[in-house]
């Protein structure tokens, strides 16, 4: 498993490695889980209070299912480790950074000067997600993002 | 019209030095072609077979005369003097050099455009009614519901890498001049009995080699829940949306395959969960982009007639322009399809031409139409004839819109790395073989695609042409029947296909046999939904 590159946190990573969606379901002691692109993700949230770490997995960079899991866990409250795992390329990460992942762990390192470009790139955003960025529209009415 | 504000602004000016970047890291090495092809693909470039291709993102078709001449500079600076206007209400350019690519996108963003999302698994440039804020029947000016879907959708982080590409349009007429249900998402903007505006969704149309007609699975979604709807739309699609062939992966097959109240019932659950999320922009900033819609300051008493003393520029008037909402004006449609041309090529001198005549009678607006011609949408009625002259001097004159002639074509093999055939010269024989009759044949909308995914419409033309390759020749298919527009249908192949002569020889068959049988006020696609394909298919093959 590739090494976590960059972590938005500040708390102890969770060292357990994640088990699958179904392993997870029986396992009532289990921390960590790993979601692969097909994996339904809020299975997961009857269990959000004891979760500590959710790697989604991204086979291939095409595949954009995992941004949906991402968007999904965080707006049913989760606060915990959201990992990008596989091919995770530096033009992704700010895409992957509004819909909640908070740490990046991709099969091959990326350059940081290049991540730290792509992070700071775009000041403002269009749309609202969970991240608390205020959305241009919110800018423009004074509308701050929650009321 | 639209205008950037300093937000808007900043956004492209950051997308240029983006992609400077990206085009730095690829002509350097540091990333391969295989990772810098959906970077590019996402700034509207892609790789031809002679050159690079750059597709230019014209929003909802409507342009300024400060960017109609930016587009004519674009096609002198870093082209061949010409641009090609496409089915998408877009432009591009057939013969970009990579390393040009970040200045070209540098002039577009000083005159507020870009090339951003035209062209990748992602929602594309939002397409809308041509004849929008000019004419009557319509319940409002649809094109500020389409702006509004341009910034929610420019680099949404959730939807940025969906199943295939998203094509939204948005029309707010029953006289649907967008073929809205041939798109994944068509909105149509209603008004119900309460007077309350909302948003029709239609949702699972396309082209392509698997042809559909999008049903409407929510007539009334209230206007300030658009976005929402929408976004939960996107949701259930990038979830759920098949990835395991690229043939299947547009939204029509998913649609198709959970069947029309599973995929709407997965909707309405998404959709009332996303309404907990406070996603929608709040109707203060629709009623901010409405007011850059506003209506321009038309003269009121004046004259409501046009000399038709010249026989020429009568025929034009009858063909081209269209009934006005103010009187004293009318919608003129500049054809891009001069008898023997290149369906949507204008050189640039064209371009720069039709951007002074915008300026000088049009209240500086035109419209890209998806049939690739370009419209001056509110021109005087005393300034038409004065208008038509300069038109006609620059080849431009063309009186044929929607007859036989004014045919919709994809660049195929000419310029395609996908085609199988060359659509281009077939729609050039075409009209040169009927463009005699064509006034006497009267509306008849064909349609070419040199492949089976359908860029020239061909499923949707009263006359389609689809080519292909049969064992290493060009092949061409022909279809009667389809249509785009409030009566869409998907169009029926005639049969055996044919070679490039035969092709010519067949549709100028059909149209002899329409001519002999039609009666009083059918159109062409009228007779043949009345006789049916066998009397057609025995007129062409007996």
């Amino acid at each position: 498993m590739a090494e976590v590159q960059f972590r938005f946190r500040d708390d102890e990573p969770v060292a357990d490695p994640g088990v699958t969606v179904d392993a997870f379901g029986e396992q009532t002691n289990a921390l960590a889980v790993r979601l692969e692109p097909g994996d339904e993700p809020r299975d997961l949230l009857p269990h959000l209070d004891r979760l500590r770490l959710v790697e989604v997995n991204f086979p291939s960079f095409g595949d954009g299912r995992g941004y949906s899991a991402a968007r999904v866990l965080r707006e049913a409250g989760y606060i915990g480790e959201l990992r990008a795992a596989g091919e995770v390329l530096v033009d992704q990460i700010a895409f992957m950074r509004r819909c909640g992942f908070d740490a990046f762990a991709p099969e091959v390192p990326l350059d940081p000067a290049d991540a730290e470009a792509a992070w700071s790139r775009y000041g403002e955003v269009y749309q609202p997600t969970t991240d608390g960025r205020t959305p241009i529209w919110g800018l423009r009415h004074g509308i701050g993002r929650r009321g | 019209m639209y205008k950037y504000d300093s937000y808007d602004q900043a956004m492209v000016d950051a997308r240029v030095e983006e992609f400077r970047d990206q085009v730095r890291r690829r002509l350097e090495g540091h990333i391969t072609e295989d990772q810098f092809k959906p970077l590019r693909l996402m700034n509207g470039l892609y790789l031809q077979l002679h050159a690079y291709m750059l597709r230019v993102a014209v929003p909802y078709g409507t342009l300024n005369s400060a960017q109609m001449r930016m587009l004519g500079d674009i096609a002198d600076k870093y082209d061949r003097g010409y641009g090609h206007f496409t089915t998408r209400q877009n432009i591009q350019y057939n013969w970009i050099k990579l390393e040009d690519a970040p200045d070209i996108l540098a002039d577009l963003a000083k005159v507020e455009m870009h090339a951003i999302q035209t062209s990748g698994n992602c929602i594309r440039n939002t397409t809308s009614d041509q004849y929008a804020g000019a004419v009557a029947d319509e319940v409002v000016d649809p094109r500020p519901y389409a702006e509004l879907i341009r910034q929610w959708s420019t680099f949404h982080p959730e939807f940025s890498f969906l199943p295939r590409k998203f094509k939204m349009a948005v029309i707010a007429s029953d006289t649907d001049r967008a073929a809205m249900k041939l798109h994944d998402i068509g909105i149509q903007i209603v008004r119900d009995a309460a007077g309350e505006l909302g948003a029709a969704f239609y949702v699972g149309g396309g082209m392509g080699r698997t042809p559909m007609i999008a049903p409407c699975i929510n007539p009334f979604v209230p206007i300030d829940r658009m976005i929402t709807y929408a976004e939960a739309c996107l949701r259930v699609y990038n979830r759920h949306g098949r990835r395991d062939n690229k043939y299947k992966a547009r939204i029509k097959i998913l649609v198709h395959e959970l069947g029309k109240d599973e995929y709407t019932r997965q909707v309405e659950a998404e959709f009332a969960h996303l309404l907990t999320q406070q996603i929608e922009p709040p109707l203060a900033e629709l009623e901010r982009i409405k007011a850059q819609f506003a209506e321009p300051p038309f003269e009121v008493g004046i004259a409501d007639t046009v000399d038709r003393s010249d026989p020429d520029f009568a025929l034009w008037v009858d063909n081209n322009c269209l009934p006005h909402k103010q009187a004293g004006y009318i919608a003129a449609t500049i054809s891009l399809k001069p008898v023997g041309g290149i369906p949507g090529d204008a050189s640039a001198d064209q371009i720069r031409l039709m951007a002074d005549l915008a300026r000088d009678y049009s209240f500086d607006e035109l419209r890209v139409t998806h049939a690739q011609n370009i419209v001056l949408p509110h021109v005087k009625k005393a300034d038409l004839y004065a208008l038509w002259q300069q038109l006609e001097a620059a080849g431009l004159g063309t009186a044929n819109l929607d007859l036989v002639g004014d045919i919709i074509a994809c660049p195929g093999l000419d310029y395609c790395s996908l085609a199988n055939a060359r659509s281009i010269p077939v729609a050039q024989k075409i009209g040169q073989r009927l463009a005699v009759k064509q006034q006497e044949i009267g509306e008849l909308k064909l349609k070419i695609s040199g492949c089976i995914n359908a860029c020239g419409h061909h499923h949707a033309g009263h006359i389609g042409i689809l080519g292909v390759d049969k064992k290493g020749t060009e092949n061409y298919q022909l279809l009667l029947g389809g249509c785009e527009g409030a009566d869409t249908s998907l169009g029926q192949i005639t049969g055996p296909g044919f070679d490039e002569d035969g092709i010519v020889d067949a549709v100028e068959k059909a149209t002899q046999f329409y001519l002999s049988q039609r009666e009083e006020g059918e159109r062409f696609l009228d007779t043949y939904r009345r006789i049916g394909m066998p009397a057609f298919k025995e007129a062409i093959y007996g």
